[in-house]
């Protein structure tokens, strides 16, 4: 690991100040920590935002607020997350360990790195790395990787759970920095890797996720987020789907869908929930939406498996919530 | 290999990152207070082993994959190894050997030796540090939930169902 100076905050002004000075923010420390020691992060000087009074998780009538320094199992186990948004719940219990859980904080989760293990190979080209030395991945062992949001210089995914969730819920995160305050839907968080896949998402220097909203929704109750991989648990996902569905009288009024393990970014699936909307509900519908789901996959050479296990997997997740009839 | 730009960067440096870095802080380790002056990069797992000489708490990935090194962080458990010793100035730390009183062995390792939860034993105390953990979360409904909330502990010798069948035992003695 590379030397470097800490310090811990006591207030939010003091670490945006420092932080845009070129101090780089440490939440749980379960990505930055174990990326310093591979030395692929190399940060020089290190910002305990911990003590900030970020961790509250309520409801309010517009919907549910999460701050970003909660922990990942302090909203897991909330219940007023677990009555209005069990989607959340969902996905946040099938990401790591429970210790991990225990440490890693919402921010954090959405700001984790890739597991591309080029990317922790010091002497292995990698874009994201390293702009400019090529991609191992591309010509490697690529079937953990990317089928939508590719370019040829990063098909690597992102990891996070929780993201796909919430880019399937239209969450919004709240942010604090040199610039002011800014809002804007958790899926302008991300970039796609384009020609510059070091760049993964569009926070500014010293910018602060501080919250997560969550707007309210007829589709938020029923739902489910369907996790494929390798093994039972404590392994990131292949393939993973979430769904939330209002059904009325069999017809599926609203729904909202997003798959993880496919896409250079949490990938929500318009089209499917397009396909959905209106529908009656059953496996004649789940099945036209996992088709819409798998147009346009670019598969590599080692992945080209993921194309059926993403449309068996909408069509598994949309009959855990909708019924399989 | 990139021997230039590296000591191009070093040069980058502000005045203040250029060498190692320490700081003091203070931990409460298993009920004793402790003051450690530590390079910046100690994560608490080697303040533990390396500082404290508490090696019960072991090492076996370093990366978060194998709760080897889990302790309780003011009664949370956590992977040692993941985070900084100085991101918990004043922090409560319950390690393996702060769970025996005196020669009465805590209940969760008296189960673990009763049902064989061990081979090796290097998960053990990370197994048991969990499952003390686990049981206090209220997660050992049944087995099934026992083996999902201590997936977070790898045991190579594959000793899970005597692991299982400790912490399950543990739980309803209560
Ligand atoms: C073995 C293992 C298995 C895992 N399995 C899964 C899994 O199955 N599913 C899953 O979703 N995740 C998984 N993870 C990833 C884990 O969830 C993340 O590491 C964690 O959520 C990161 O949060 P943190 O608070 O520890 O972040 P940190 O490591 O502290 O920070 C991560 C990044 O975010 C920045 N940052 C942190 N907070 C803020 C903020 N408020 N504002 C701006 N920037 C900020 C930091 O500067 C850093 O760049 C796993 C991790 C490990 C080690
Ligand atoms: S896929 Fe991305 S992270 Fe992996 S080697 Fe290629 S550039 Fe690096
Ligand atoms: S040593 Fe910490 S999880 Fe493996
Ligand atoms: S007893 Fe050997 S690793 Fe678990």
């Amino acid at each position: 690991m590379h030397p470097f100076s800490f310090h811990a905050a006591a207030t939010e002004q003091e670490a945006i100040a420092e932080a845009a000075a070129g101090g780089r923010y440490i939440a749980g420390g379960t990505t930055l920590v174990d990326l310093m020691r591979e030395e692929v992060e190399r940060p020089r000087r290190l910002i305990d935002i911990n003590r900030l009074p970020l961790r509250d998780v309520h409801v309010q009538d517009d919907g549910l607020v999460i701050g970003a320094l909660a922990r990942m199992s302090d909203v897991a186990r909330d219940p007023a997350t677990a009555q209005v948004q069990p989607l959340i719940v969902d996905a946040l219990v099938e990401g790591a360990s429970p210790q991990i859980r225990n440490m890693a904080s919402i921010g954090g989760n959405l700001l984790q790195r890739v597991r591309c293990s080029y990317f922790r190979t010091l002497d292995a080209p990698c874009n994201k790395r390293t702009p400019g030395s090529g991609c191992s991945a591309i010509g490697g062992a690529n079937s953990g990787h990317a089928l939508f949001g590719t370019s040829v210089h990063c098909v690597a995914t992102h990891p996070s759970d929780l993201a796909v969730a919430l880019v399937a819920l239209d969450a919004v995160i709240l942010t604090r920095g040199p610039g002011g305050a800014r809002r804007f839907p958790v899926e302008a968080l991300y970039r796609m890797p384009g020609e510059t896949p070091h760049l993964e998402h569009t926070l500014e220097p010293g910018e602060m996720i501080v919250e997560i909203r969550v707007p309210h929704g007829s589709y938020a109750r029923r739902a489910r987020y369907l996790k494929v991989r390798d093994r039972a648990s404590y392994e990131f996902a292949v393939v993973s789907v979430a769904v939330a569905m209002d059904i009325d009288g069999g017809i599926v009024r609203d729904v909202r869908l997003a798959a993880g393990g496919v896409g250079t970014m949490p990938w929500r699936l318009r089209g499917s929930e397009a396909v959905l909307t209106g529908r009656q509900s059953g496996r004649a519908a789940w099945r036209d939406a996992a088709e819409r789901a798998i147009d346009g996959a670019q598969p590599l050479v080692g992945n080209h498996f993921k194309v059926e296990l993403l449309r068996r997997t909408v069509v598994r997740a949309l009959e855990m919530v909708g019924g399989a009839a | 290999m990139a021997a230039g730009s590296a000591a191009l960067g070093v040069a980058d440096l502000p005045t203040d990152a250029a060498g190692p870095q320490t700081a003091e802080i203070e931990l409460i380790v298993n009920g004793r207070s402790r003051r450690l002056e530590l390079d910046t990069r100690t994560s608490l797992l080697d303040a533990l082993r390396e500082h404290l000489q508490l090696t019960g708490t072991k090492k076996g990935c370093n990366q978060g994959a194998c709760g080897a090194c889990t302790v309780l962080l003011d009664g949370r458990r956590v992977n040692s190894c993941l985070t900084l010793a100085l991101m918990h100035d004043g922090a409560h730390i319950t390690t393996v050997e702060g769970l025996a009183r005196g020669d009465a062995l805590h209940p969760v390792q008296a189960a673990f030796i009763e049902h064989d939860g061990f081979q090796c034993g290097y998960c053990t105390p990370g197994q048991i540090m969990s499952a003390v953990a686990c049981i206090a979360e209220g997660h050992t409904g049944s087995d099934d939930e026992i083996r999902a909330w201590m997936s977070g502990n790898i045991c190579r010798c594959g000793a899970y169902p005597g692991i299982v069948a400790a912490v399950a035992q543990a739980a309803r003695a209560g």
